[in-house]
């Protein structure tokens, strides 16, 4: 799995993210204090969740006075919805590599 | 949204080697480990091993799997999991007049089991076919 994929699927493995992403991406631009107040979570969980995001690029944070505001940025989704291509050349190169063997097997 | 949870990736390749000699190279370890990953694969129904990478930043480099159906010299099907969605893996092995016509075929990209039995209440089947969309939406 190339990097950008992995860290991008790491971080949308938590359902609180993937809820936070899709909110940003609905919503649009948001503060942490608003994305807690309908979030159930506290704001330092909601502020650890946004770092997660933000660290794979989903999310860029904007400061303004005491204020961080967040946006989603959906085009760092791009790796994880390439994913069956990414796993489509996974197995051209391991099918290369079974036939290596195979052939070493013969000796 | 459909169309994500089963969308399936296939493979095939023409071998000139028998059937019997492909299966060996999918179901013993050493060998396994030789052309896919390291593992701790049991040609049995049932069990449950790892394939293992290299890890990376963002990822342990670990595949949960589980051997789903087995039939000697014919086919293989085991699951892969990783990072909370799940797959199936299952090989296909045709005996040919040179060989062996080999087909794997990666499916059901979905939720993983593990991660629904985890209690995961946002799945992972809708968030693909959600920002399938938004990254439609981006062109």
């Amino acid at each position: 799995m190339p990097i950008a994929a992995g860290v991008l699927f790491k971080s949308l493995a938590d359902p609180t993210r993937r809820a936070l992403f899709e909110r940003l991406s609905r919503d649009g631009e948001q503060t942490v204090r608003m994305l807690t107040d309908r979030s159930g979570v506290s704001q330092p969980a909601v502020s650890k969740h946004l770092g997660v995001l933000r660290h794979a690029g989903l999310v860029r944070a904007r400061h303004r006075g005491r204020q961080t505001h967040y946006t989603a940025q959906p085009k760092a989704l791009a790796p994880l919805v390439d994913w069956m291509t990414y796993y489509s050349s996974f197995w051209h190169d391991r099918f290369d590599r079974l036939e290596d063997l195979l052939k070493r097997m013969d000796q | 949204m459909t169309t994500a949870a089963t969308r399936s990736v296939v493979i095939e390749k023409e071998l000139p080697h028998p059937p019997q000699k492909i299966w060996r190279a999918l179901t013993e370890g050493p060998l396994i480990q030789e052309w896919l990953m390291e593992n701790d694969f049991q040609p049995a129904v049932g069990h449950a091993f790892t394939l293992r990478m290299k890890p990376m930043p963002g990822w342990n480099g670990i595949i949960e799997c589980r051997v789903l159906a087995m039939e000697p010299c014919k086919t293989l099907s085991y699951t892969w999991g990783t990072l909370g969605l799940g797959t199936v893996v299952t090989f296909t092995l045709t005996p040919t007049e040179t060989g062996t016509h080999l087909r794997v075929e990666q499916s059901g990209f979905g939720p993983d089991r593990e991660a629904n039995y985890k209690g995961a209440q946002y799945g992972w089947q809708n968030f693909i076919g959600n920002l399938e969309r938004v990254v439609a939406g981006l062109e």
